[in-house]
Parts: structure tokens; sequence; C-alpha cells
């Protein structure tokens, strides 16, 4: 389903859909692995409405169980390449 | 006959309003509900409305005059003397940037709690998704009234541009991509995009934009929308919260509510579903409100001068942080008759526009009571201050898992500490502790929110 993408592309996807949810940080930096919660003060409707967007844009469902562990751009973007990728490599 | 539009209060506080655009020119026929003006208040800039059908006449100030409350901004022509207690529309809400429930009762005290008509209202929501190349169905993220440049921007539009603006832009199929903006900091108005189009009509190319705006003066201006000035905002809190400690003899309850079986509800409901159709818990604690205050008017409605005014409509204003500092508490309108996904879709435009900085005038005038959640990043509970001329407000902790006591067994379960600050000359604590009471209870059956 999913054309192939690397992880630099879907990092690169994540943070704009971020600006979007988010413009008031559009002119920060904001470290891929910075804390979003506890750095850029990020909330819950915040991550939902990203997760919202990032389904639309890259086709994953990222399940409620799941946003506990996802806390910066680096896990966002990990978590969904992994995503995107299928089990390679692992069963 | 002639009618006089005033310069409408827009909370408790406000003095003045500086006037930023007009919306509405003269020999404009315009519908209930529809919007005159934008008008820059310590809140923002704010949409201001009609509240009865009619031709605009005589603009009466003008752009960029700071006028007080009460001062006639323009003449309105119309041939229906409006009724002293407007009569309620029976139409469905839509969920969509600016639109609300039934009329409120009762002469308006400003602008009008009317839905506005159907064209304007989903003009606006496509605008805003316009505004946002890559926006997902249902997030309803505007383009702010004014916005700071920068951010590298692939596809959304990132001038400063007025909601007007956008709309006639939008209407016209106008690029606004290098239109000059006769706005404060380059910002493109009403008129701008007004003279592009009859510009384009006579065959010649817009006007080019001018070198870098110049830079915004006030240091309280908020980065993404200097629209918002954040230091003027503090004021406008720090002198309705003064007044509210001053003058409301307030009272304290709390309330720890086991929250498992809404916490357990929502996670089924929500692993079911797509994002976009997921709920928070916020909207179960606003919705457990809403219904409970429906059996306690003395805590819906207002304080005028120590005489309590009831009202008939529960509209429960959301109170929303702005990071960088700011809060504002917008009305979710007819709250009680909203399902929770509507609720839900109702919250998350009016947290977008908060913090873009365009809300509309009837949002901030006509919450009945406040609900205040710190959310998943705070601390056990919180007591509010009221918002006046509400009398009430009602405060939830961060929720946590606690040893609880269930059936002579010490278990762990997720409670949420509820609390209730009332105005002690319309209300007690008899009363205001069965409120809370009944507000847990509800909770315990979150299906039939």
């Amino acid at each position: 389903m999913s054309t192939a993408m690397t992880k630099d592309a879907i990092l690169a996807a994540a943070q704009e859909e971020l600006t979007n949810v988010a413009p008031d940080l559009a002119d920060e930096t904001i470290p891929p692995d910075a804390d979003l919660r506890e750095v850029f003060d990020l909330d819950s409707m915040d991550f939902l409405n990203w997760f919202t967007a990032l389904h639309r844009r890259l086709g994953v469902d990222i399940p409620e169980l799941d946003y506990p562990r996802l806390r910066s751009l680096d896990d966002v973007a990990t978590y969904l390449a992994d995503r995107r990728g299928g089990h390679s490599g692992r069963e | 006959m002639t009618t006089l539009y005033r310069m409408p209060s827009l909370g408790a506080d406000m003095e003045a309003g500086t006037l930023i655009e007009w919306v509405l020119q003269p020999g404009q026929t315009f519908a209930k509900g529809d919007v005159i003006a934008v008008v820059e208040t310590q809140k923002g800039a704010i949409e201001v409305e009609v509240y009865h059908d009619g031709v605009m006449g005589r603009q009466l100030i003008e752009v960029g005059q700071t006028v007080p409350v009460g001062t006639p901004m323009a003449e309105l022509e119309s041939s229906v003397v409006p009724a002293a207690a407007p009569e309620a529309e029976g139409q469905p809400l839509a969920l969509a940037v600016g639109a609300r429930g039934m009329g409120q009762e009762g002469p308006p005290q400003g602008p009008s709690v009317r839905q506005a008509p159907s064209k304007s209202v989903p003009v606006a929501a496509s605008v805003a998704a316009q505004a946002y190349a890559q926006t997902t169905e249902g997030v309803m993220i505007p383009g702010p009234l004014v916005q700071g440049g920068g951010g590298a921007a692939q596809g959304p539009i990132r001038l400063p541009v007025s909601p007007a603006a956008r709309r006639l832009a939008q209407q016209r199929g106008l690029n606004l991509d290098g239109l000059a903006g006769s706005g404060s900091g380059g910002a493109i108005l009403l008129a701008d995009v007004q003279s592009a189009v009859e510009a384009l009509a006579s065959g010649s190319p817009p006007a080019a934009p001018p070198g870098p705006p110049p830079a915004s003066a006030s240091a309280g201006r908020h980065p993404a929308h200097p629209g918002l000035d954040l230091a003027a905002m503090r004021q406008a809190i720090a002198a309705a919260m003064a007044h509210s400690k001053r003058e409301i003899p307030h009272y304290y309850l709390s309330q720890d509510i086991d929250l498992t079986p809404a916490s357990d509800w929502l996670a089924r409901r929500n692993a079911e579903l797509p994002p976009e159709r997921r709920l928070l818990m916020g909207v179960l604690f606003i919705k457990a409100v809403a219904l409970t205050l429906k059996g306690f008017p003395e805590l819906n409605g207002f304080d005028r001068e120590g005489r309590f005014e009831p009202s008939a409509a529960i509209h429960v204003g959301s109170a929303t942080a702005i990071r960088g500092g700011g809060l504002v508490a917008p009305a979710i309108h007819d709250t009680d008759q909203l399902d929770l996904d509507s609720l839900m879709a109702r919250l998350r435009d009016l947290v977008a526009r908060v913090r873009g900085g365009s809300l509309r005038a009837s949002e901030l005038a006509d919450p009945t009571i406040t609900v205040s959640s710190l959310g998943e990043r705070g601390v056990d509970r919180l007591y509010g201050i009221i918002y006046p001329p509400q009398v009430a407000i009602v405060g939830f902790g961060t929720p946590r898992l606690l040893p609880w006591v269930l059936e002579g067994q010490v278990v762990p379960r997720q409670v949420v500490t509820a609390t209730l600050a009332a105005d002690h000359r319309h209300s007690d604590g008899h009363r205001g502790a069965l409120f809370l009471a009944q507000v847990g209870l509800r909770l315990q059956e979150p299906e039939r929110l």
C-alpha cells in the first residue's frame, strides 16, 4: 500500500505536521530527541491532532496504547518507519 | 429604520476596543449572526456579529480607531424593529468554525448567539482548511488573523491574512501569495483582496508586496500571531481575577471521583476508532458538568450587580491555555445538547482558534459557567477563580492511580479530583455539594453522557 519512504523523509513529514498542529512553535528549533510534552508543553489535544494528520498523510493509525512511548520526534519517526516498513526481519 | 451598532463588551473587564477591519460595507445586506467587523481587544482579534437582519449603513468610526464600549460604530438599516426577546431558531448545529446552537433568551447584551447563515459558516471552514494544505478532515486549523512570519512552509500560507480577506480570496479563487498587505505587519486585509480582484478583472496585475514588514512594536506579541498581545491579555486576566477575588465571596468544594469506569470505557471506545474519531477525557468532564447543571440553575447564569440572572441555555466555557502564557475560556454553546463526538469536534475547533487568535465575540461573552481541566500533566486538584459575571467554576485535576476501597478491599483505581468554586451570594455549599456529587455519579456511566 505505501511507497517506501526513508526515515529522514518520515521525520520531515512528522515535523511539518507538528508545525501545522502547533503553529506557535513554527519559529522554534525542535531537537528530534526532545521530549515534546516536557520541553514544548504539547498536550493530549496537540498529540491527537498530530497523530490524526499523520494517519491521513502516512496511512499509519497509532493506537492509544502506543502513545506513552512516543515522546519525541525521533520516537514518532522510528515508530512510523517500522509500521510502514512491515515486520522485516522480525516476527 | 436606522439603528446603531455599538462597540460590544467582550468581557467583564473590557473598556474599549480597536477596530481592525470592516467586513460589511455600506449598502451590503446582512443576516443575523453575520460578522460586521473585526475588533482588537486584550483577548486578541475578535469577529463581532450583528443581531438582526438588515442593510449596512454608514460607518461611523475608522479602521485603527479605539473607542469605548458602547460607542456607535455604524448605522444599520432595517425594515424590522428588533424584538426585545429574539426568538430561538430551530436550526441544527453544524460542525464548523463559528457555528453555534439555539439563540439565547433575553435582549442581547452584545452580539447575539445565533446560527450564522449557512453561507458564511462553511465558507469559513473551507477557507480554514485551505489555509493549511495538509490539514486533516475534522481538524479545523484556521489561518490566524495575523500570523508571524518564519517557519518553512510547504503548501500552507504563512502570510498574515484576515479571515474576511481569506474568505473573499477563496470565493474568487485568488491566490494570496505575493499580494501586498496594507494591515499592520504586512497583514492582508479585505480591502487588499478587493483591490486585487478588481485589478485582475481589469487586466492589470495586483500590486507587488513591499519590503519586509515593519517589526511589531509590542513586546508582548505572540510569535505565531501578533494579533494576540499576550501582555495585554495578561492585564485583562489580572483585572478580571482581581475583581473576582475582591467582589465575589467564593466557597470551595472538592470531590475525589473514581474515574476507572470512564477511563476503561474511553480506552475501549478509542481503540476501535481512528485518531480523528477519538475522544479526550476532558470532553467527558465537560458533558458531565453540562448535564448536571440542568438540575442546578443557581450555578448556571450571571451576577448582575448582585442580582442573579439565570440562563435558560447552558454554554460551558472551556478554559484553554495558550503556550507562552495566556488563558481564555470561550463558550461551547448548548453544551448539554451536544453528543460526545460533536462536543469533541467543537472543542478541537475552539482550541485551534484560541491558539490561532480568531475567536468570535459570542464565544467570549456567552459562557454561563467555566470548566477548567489540568489535563495529563498537572497536579491533583485545582481551585478556580470565578470569571465574572459567571457564578461558578468547576475544576478537574490530573487523573492518577490511587488506592481506593471497593467492596471492602483496597484496590488501585483511576481517580480524578473535581472542585467547585461558587458565588456564595447565589448558591450555598449544600447545593454545591449535591452538584459536584452528581457530576461524579454521571462519570460512573460514561456511555450515558
